[in-house]
């Protein structure tokens, strides 16, 4: 029991200082570890292998697997939950302070600019994914071979993926387009 | 009660097929929560977001928040982060217990190749309908690009980058005002 609140504490303390996604919980995870000695950095290598291959967000899927390694089922509830409390309560008050300030001229100012960067970190994330997705830099920087820095598959099915999903007509829900994608790279080894 | 119902699930949904980050799941939201239901707006979206990057917590948990708040106040922050956390919890726990080579298997990695190259389509698809309502003039072109640069070729936290934004927008404003005043 006392150690299950330990758990909880720790992950309360992540989520409250870990600023900005998934990536941001990892030093705290690698400090947990080794403070604690419920898990070594190398099982913090395969959590992340497998929250990367997993769907949902990647922080959460870290906090269960940690909670499930150390205290098993009780452990991967508590791990998530105590996660995301200290982000909901803030998150309630900024709604809140939000709700009230809705109509004021500066908050209205502010956003104009927030809007941008929110776009504009969006797109970064999208050019991220496109790299890994799209291109093999890593073959790319041994063999200097530009015919091996794309990847010609991947680059056919978003091509495909981008007419299907540009069509008028058919506008397919996102989930339907991720299950073709898996469908096809699993049948075509990607 | 039926709305909390809604919430939970469209999170759910919107949780169990996020591959890839907080950002990949703009599509997912576009479609679920202001296409289907119109419970947010896309500016509100937006708004979600980029104050999602300065406070505490992962992007997509905050943004569930969000929303569930603004539909249901306190119930409705609950029900939505438990949503978009539950599908998480249980496919973790499964392949904890019972697949540990998971990462390792030749489908899994053959799936997220593929999922991969539908995601950077789907994001663009989302931030190019995003770009219409956000990027409307030079100052706030100027921060998107500025945002894009910053973020691929340095580590400036996006935290910063976006407190900087919200104070450029402000000052762009202002002094627009003032040179109309004149």
């Amino acid at each position: 029991m006392g150690e299950l609140l330990q758990l909880a504490f720790e992950f309360f303390k992540t989520g409250l200082f870990a600023v900005g996604g998934g990536l941001a919980t990892l030093p705290f995870l690698y400090a947990m570890g080794e403070k604690t000695g419920w898990f070594t950095s190398t099982d913090v290598a395969d959590m992340i292998a497998i929250s990367e291959s997993t769907p949902g967000p990647m922080g959460i899927n870290m906090a269960t697997y940690v909670g499930f390694a150390s205290f098993g089922i009780v452990g991967a509830l508590v791990g998530p939950l105590a996660l995301v409390l200290p982000s909901l309560i803030v998150i309630v008050l900024i709604s809140q302070i939000l709700n009230k300030f809705k109509e004021s001229q500066v908050v209205q100012d502010v956003f104009y600019g927030l809007r941008p960067a929110s776009t504009g970190l969006i797109i970064a994330a999208g050019i991220g994914v496109a790299r890994i997705a799209l291109l093999y830099e890593d073959v790319f920087a041994q063999t200097r071979d530009i015919f091996q820095l794309f990847n010609y598959k991947g680059i056919l099915l978003a091509v495909g993926i981008y007419i299907l999903t540009n069509n008028k007509k058919i506008k397919p829900h996102p989930i339907l387009v991720i299950v073709i994608a898996a469908v096809l790279g699993i049948i075509f080894k990607f | 009660m039926k709305e909390l119902f809604q919430l939970f699930f469209s999170f759910a949904r919107i949780g169990g097929f996020t591959f890839g980050g907080g950002y990949a799941m703009l599509p997912m939201l576009q479609k679920e929560i202001v296409e289907k239901y119109g419970w947010v707006t896309e500016d509100e979206l937006m708004d979600y977001y980029a104050i999602g990057q300065c406070t505490p917590g992962i992007i997509a948990v905050n943004t569930a928040t969000f929303v569930g708040y603004k539909l249901k106040r306190v119930p409705g922050a609950i029900v939505a982060t438990l949503g978009v956390i539950a599908p998480s919890i249980v496919i973790i726990t499964l392949i904890a217990a019972f697949l540990q080579n998971f990462a390792e298997l030749a489908v899994v990695k053959h799936a997220f190749n593929g999922i991969r190259a539908a995601v950077c389509v789907l994001i663009f698809n989302a931030v190019t309908k995003l770009a219409k309502k956000s990027v409307i003039d030079k100052v706030t072109l100027g921060i998107c690009i500025v945002v894009v640069v910053l973020s691929m070729f340095t580590s400036v936290s996006p935290a910063i980058m976006v407190i900087l934004a919200g104070g450029a927008g402000y000052l762009a404003k202002r002094l627009n005002r003032q040179e109309g005043e004149k």
